[in-house]
């Protein structure tokens, strides 16, 4: 399942990027999320999965008995959600305001006119 | 010591406070800084001359050998003297001579800056500390000569003085480095002891390049002398001061005072006598063509160092001796006849030495120390000037290749007492034109100085003994370590050198009274302009210039996008050279776990979702099959024990996506914008990194992974923290800062939201 993981990740960098390189700011965004889900589920195939086992404590024990899925890139990964989330939600008001000022979904329409330098 | 070094830098920090008095009266009174230095210089002066071992240690960096050790013998005590000596007189001319200028106080500053680091340079022991005082002349230089900053003239001049010299700094810095390291040390003294060491170096052959190339920099040795007549911007005062006795002559002392550490080797010796030969004829010849005042003694100049490098490249002790004494000599009558010139300037307004005549009726003070300067500049019997020419000529006569050199020397000899008539004598004889009748002698603030050094000139030529024990012979002692037999002498009887001496003087002012300076030859000089050092060289900056134009417009163009390919493509070439070099990496499938039919399912859907983001070209189905990517990965967290992950993912991607949707309507339609060849080729890029991310989380897995941290957590969750959830006791609990660090973060993005909803922008009003 690894492998496949794997090229799924490749596959969400893969059109995160093919996405952010386009003129359109509606798609930068979109492949801006598209990047950070692959971003996510990177950390979290690197922290080895583990199936059915959730880093939870049993209710009678003090400490974990059998294997457990590692914690850490799962509350890296929980930040990391969250940041992105405030991120997305930031750029989404911005872009709205920045289409009713230009009335343009094009960046390169957004860049000022060349100045000599 | 290191008082008397900083006081400047010190006395225009104070300048900044009392401002408005010293611009008027009070500026006279800046005087007394040089002043007092003058004097304590000179006290020390018995104790040079005594061959006392005057040093002063000042630790800065100690462990990277870097201090401030000041060293004062026989070279630095001339070069102090004249720097605070002649600083004195500037500084009382300066306060007349821009009197009531808005910018007096700053330019008392800048000047007081400059001579502060001009004696550091000249003190300075330590080569690294040497350096920083060389630079700070560079730019303090540079303020001083851009003074008159509403001129573009001056501010052009005064950046190609900052480039030139500054360039220069640049291989200068470099050869000190590579000396510090051969020799083990950053002390010239250390240096001097270990110099056999030095020469038989490798390298001796690049430190000679690098230091030569900063020392002819700074003084304006061909082909960088060109910097010098630009700089002559600058008000007449810094014209004096920087180019009689301090700036240019930097770079002299620099190859004076390590003469004992690379000097007496062939490269040294040529090149010094080359370049500085060849620049003195070069300028000299070129004085002849200007008609500005300040631009024949700025050649006249250039010509002057040229003849004290050739000297220290010479390298015998009657070359030395010369050195040592035309530096006085050039010191004083070329400040003397700025100075004439910049009150020539200041009560005329004109520099044009062909309109300029009779002046000595009005100016009769000015006259008597410009006729006074040219007389010594020119080496007339019975002044300074006359023993110094004596001394050249018999240092060239003395040396290898003698009729070349005293062939050179005389060409310029003879030239340079023309130039030195024409500033010094032309103005001042002839008749008094009608515009010049109502000119009236400044204050004597203005007449005093120039005359005082002109006078002194003379006095020195007189009586030159007092000179030799205290100040020539500590120079030469510096430079070769003895000064057996150095007396100097008015007179030394009938031989050639007198010869040479009548012979420069017949034909320099016969010459003088034959020739006048003409627009006419300064236009045909002009002519040769396009192949002047001076076009070359500002020609190959103006390509760096447009190189580095070209060079910033294909990196920083203002196209996110073009960033974005530039970082990914310069990855993915970098990662895939490493690739293909070290072959494929090995990857064992077997250790992995089964693929289940759901895991296969989800997975399945996942690439199909991202397909329909990328190529649907509605914005609806976009969002919508993003969200379907997203609740795919909450799934995947399920299946592999993160529940709290799918919970997170789960609600942030419902929050988004009633975002999208709440201003879905008042976005744009995707639009059709690249062509298909653009989007190829983005694709392949894209395909080309996604690829590079899967091979190497392939490899990664391959490593073994330590656990050390998690299982502190596991197990110390319940027992520490009272907590039975890992992942939230992390979260809220051992890492429970960053937490609130994040939610800060949040709240300033909620902040934004709100604020940017609440914003209502008119589109007309956008500009």
């Amino acid at each position: 399942m690894e492998v496949i993981l794997a090229i799924l990740i490749g596959v969400l960098y893969a059109a995160g990027i093919y996405m952010m390189v386009r003129r359109s700011l509606v798609k930068l965004l979109i492949g801006l999320i598209l990047l950070g889900n692959g971003a996510n589920m990177l950390i979290f195939l690197l922290g080895r999965i583990t199936k059915g086992s959730p880093p939870v404590i049993p209710e009678d024990a003090r400490v974990f008995a059998e294997v457990y899925a590692d914690p850490i890139p799962q509350a890296l990964i929980l930040t990391a959600i969250v940041i992105s989330f405030g991120l997305q939600a930031f750029a989404i008001i911005l872009l709205k305001q920045v289409y009713i000022v230009n009335a343009s979904d094009d960046l390169d329409d957004l860049n000022p006119i060349e100045e000599e330098i | 010591m290191l008082l008397a070094v900083l006081s400047g830098f010190l006395v225009a920090a104070s300048l900044l406070f009392p401002g408005r008095p010293l611009k008027g009266k009070g500026a006279v009174l800046l005087t007394l800084l040089p002043a007092g230095l003058f004097i304590y210089f000179c006290s020390l002066l018995p104790q040079a001359a005594a061959g006392e071992r005057l040093f002063f240690h000042y630790p800065w960096v100690p462990a990277m050998g870097v201090n401030f050790d000041f060293w004062l013998d026989g070279l630095s005590m001339v070069f102090c003297l004249l720097i605070t000596g002649i600083g004195t007189l500037i500084f009382f001319y300066a306060s007349s001579y821009l009197k009531g200028h808005p910018y007096l106080d700053r330019f008392l500053g800048y000047l007081s800056m400059f001579m502060s680091a001009m004696l550091g340079l000249v003190l300075s022991d330590n080569v690294i500390s040497l350096f920083v005082f060389w630079e700070l002349t560079s730019i303090t230089s540079f303020f001083l000569i851009g003074f008159n900053n509403d001129s573009e003239a001056s501010r052009k001049s005064s950046m190609l003085a900052l480039a030139i010299t500054g360039g220069g700094g640049f291989f200068l810095m470099a050869g000190l480095v590579l000396m510090g390291t051969v020799a083990g040390s950053y002390s010239v003294q250390e240096m001097i002891a270990g110099n056999a060491l030095m020469k038989n170096h490798a390298l001796y052959g690049v430190i000679c390049f690098l230091v030569c190339a900063g020392a002819f920099t700074k003084s304006a040795q061909f082909p960088f002398h060109f910097w010098l007549p630009g700089a002559m911007k600058a008000p007449t005062p810094v014209s004096a001061y920087l180019h009689s006795a301090t700036m240019v002559k930097a770079g002299v002392y620099l190859l004076a005072r390590l003469t004992p550490v690379l000097g007496n080797h062939p490269y040294w010796s040529l090149t010094l006598m080359i370049t500085g030969g060849f620049t003195m004829v070069y300028a000299a010849v070129h004085s002849l063509f200007r008609t500005d005042l300040k631009s024949i003694l700025a050649y006249s100049t250039i010509s002057a160092l040229g003849m004290l490098v050739f000297l220290t490249g010479v390298g015998t002790g009657e070359a030395f001796t010369a050195m040592a004494v035309f530096v006085l000599v050039h010191a004083l009558y070329k400040a003397s006849l700025f100075l004439v010139t910049g009150v020539i300037d200041h009560e005329t307004g004109i520099r044009d030495v062909t309109r300029l005549s009779g002046l000595q009726k009005v100016l009769l003070p000015v006259a008597v120390a410009g006729v006074l300067a040219a007389l010594s500049g020119g080496g007339i019997p019975l002044t300074f000037g006359f023993i110094g020419k004596d001394l050249i000529y018999e240092a060239t006569m003395r040396a290898g290749n003698a009729g070349l050199l005293t062939a050179a020397a005389l060409l310029t000899n003879i030239l340079l007492l023309y130039a030195g008539f024409v500033a010094g004598i032309k103005p001042f004889t002839g008749r008094l034109s009608e515009a010049f009748q109502d000119v009236h002698l400044p204050p004597l603030s203005m007449w005093l100085p120039p005359l005082l050094l002109a006078v002194a000139g003379v006095v020195l030529g007189l009586f030159p003994g007092v000179l030799d024990v205290p100040v020539v012979g500590p120079v030469v002692t510096a430079m070769q370590g003895t000064a057996e037999g150095i007396h100097l002498h008015i007179w030394h009887g009938f031989n050639f050198t007198l010869l040479l001496s009548a012979v420069t003087l017949v034909a320099g002012v016969g010459f003088y009274l034959l020739r006048k300076p003409t627009h006419k030859a300064e236009l045909t000089i002009g002519r040769l302009g396009f192949i002047s050092p001076q076009r070359l060289i500002t020609g190959a900056a103006r390509g760096v210039i447009r190189f580095s134009d070209w060079f910033t417009i294909l990196f920083q163009n203002g196209y996110l996008r073009v960033y974005l390919q530039y970082i990914v493509l310069f990855l993915t070439v970098l990662l895939g050279i490493r690739y293909l070099g070290e072959g494929r990496p090995e990857i064992s499938v077997s250790q992995f776990s089964e693929i289940t039919v759901y895991e296969g399912v989800v997975s399945g859907v996942i690439l199909l979702a991202i397909l329909v983001t990328i190529l649907t070209s509605s914005r609806l189905t976009a969002i919508a099959s993003l969200s379907v990517v997203g609740y795919c990965i909450c799934l995947l967290f399920v299946f592999y024990s993160a529940p709290d992950l799918a919970m997170t993912q789960f609600t942030i991607d419902t929050l988004t996506v009633v975002l999208f949707v709440l201003v879905l309507f008042k976005l744009p339609a995707f639009t059709k914008i690249s062509t298909t060849a653009v989007k190829v080729r983005d694709m392949v890029m894209a395909v080309a990194f996604g690829t590079l991310i899967t091979i190497i989380a392939l490899e990664v897995l391959e490593e073994p992974v330590n656990k050390e941290i998690s299982r502190y957590y596991a197990e110390n969750a319940y027992v520490l923290a009272k907590g039975k959830n890992v992942v939230n006791v992390i979260l809220v609990d051992f890492r429970g800062l960053d937490t609130m660090v994040e939610i800060t973060v949040l709240t300033i993005a909620a902040i934004g939201v709100f604020s940017l909803l609440k914003l209502k922008i008119n589109p007309a009003e956008k500009e």
